[in-house]
């Protein structure tokens, strides 16, 4: 990484105008030249240290519904259940983490309704129960990694 | 917190702006002519529909989500905490606040299984960074909390942009 991936990671992250030229703006912003800015966006993406660049749609704001989900799966049944589970279309994300509950899964669908879809689906494939945890309140966080 | 759904915010054009840009913006120099050309409307128009979209909240913002993992943020921890009922929300905005919390939101309790009701999640380079930082959390919430844990990633099963269908 150089100075010009380091300033546009930490630039990118607070917001992208929209007009013309966008990315004239973000390249007077950093120093940079329009040609170069746009070259080396592609390269971050390509490189994997930018995991994505555009607009972040409010799932909810669309109609759709986004949750947090969890489940308990013995070792042995784990590669089966992540099969079932990662095969549906409305599952986003799915880690393994360090814990009794150890399937954690993003559930991004078009209602709420097919949320519940989803995890009767789920439950019924895999013989295990799911814990829905859909977010209540969501504290604002600025977005500041900074590299 | 947010405001109630609404389908009809929406209507056609908007829906193939956002199909059109959920994978991602184009890097042309006029990237908002470029969708404007895909979808055959005009760019001005693709440029005020983003903007409302933006001032709506539809669109959270625009802009780049760096990969933790790949810039050496390999300790993934989500940190959950029991926190007491009528003082998370106070709380969860000052937890919010820390410059080393990239998301935090109140969730359901799944009791006796599952007591946490707050989530925070931290980044480190390792797990002792996510612990001291955990540790700054934990300063903040004091005896409003009455448990917490802290889940790391072992592995990712899948990873897939966020999608509505067409």
């Amino acid at each position: 990484m150089d100075d010009l991936d380091r300033d546009l990671i930490n630039t990118l992250q607070g917001g992208f105008p929209v007009c013309e030229r966008p990315y004239a703006e973000v390249a007077a912003r950093v120093g940079s030249d329009e040609a170069s800015v746009i070259a080396r966006i592609g390269s971050l993406l390509q490189r994997g240290l930018l995991s994505r660049f555009g607009p972040m749609y409010h799932a909810a704001q669309m109609g759709g519904a986004l949750s947090l989900a969890a489940m308990e799966i013995p070792p042995h049944d784990f590669a089966r259940v992540t099969d079932i589970v990662n095969d549906q279309p409305e599952v986003a994300h799915n880690y393994e983490r360090s814990h009794r509950l150890n399937m954690w899964f993003v559930l991004a669908t078009e209602t709420p309704d097919a949320q519940q879809d989803t995890i009767a689906r789920i439950e019924r494939e895999t013989g295990y129960p799911v814990y829905n945890m859909p977010k209540i309140r969501e504290y604002f966080v600025e977005l500041k990694l900074h590299v | 917190m947010n405001a109630p759904q609404d389908f009809r915010l929406l209507d056609d054009v908007d829906r193939r702006i956002i199909q059109a840009t959920q994978a991602g913006l184009p890097l042309s120099v006029r990237p908002y002519h470029t969708i404007a050309e895909q979808l055959g409307v005009d760019a001005a128009d693709v440029m005020q529909r983003m903007q409302r979209m933006l001032d709506l909240g539809i669109i959270r913002r625009i802009g780049a989500v760096p990969n933790h993992y790949a810039l050496g943020y390999r300790a993934n921890g989500m940190t959950v905490w029991d926190v007491a009922d009528d003082r998370i929300d106070e709380l969860g905005e000052r937890v919010g606040q820390l410059d080393f919390v990239t998301h935090c939101y109140q969730r359901p309790r799944h009791l006796p299984d599952w007591p946490y009701n707050l989530f925070a999640m931290v980044h480190g380079k390792t797990h002792e960074e996510v612990e001291a930082k955990t540790a700054l959390i934990a300063d903040v919430l004091g005896p409003a909390s009455r448990g917490n844990d802290i889940l790391y990633s072992t592995r990712i099963l899948k990873k897939t942009g966020l999608r509505i269908g067409s």
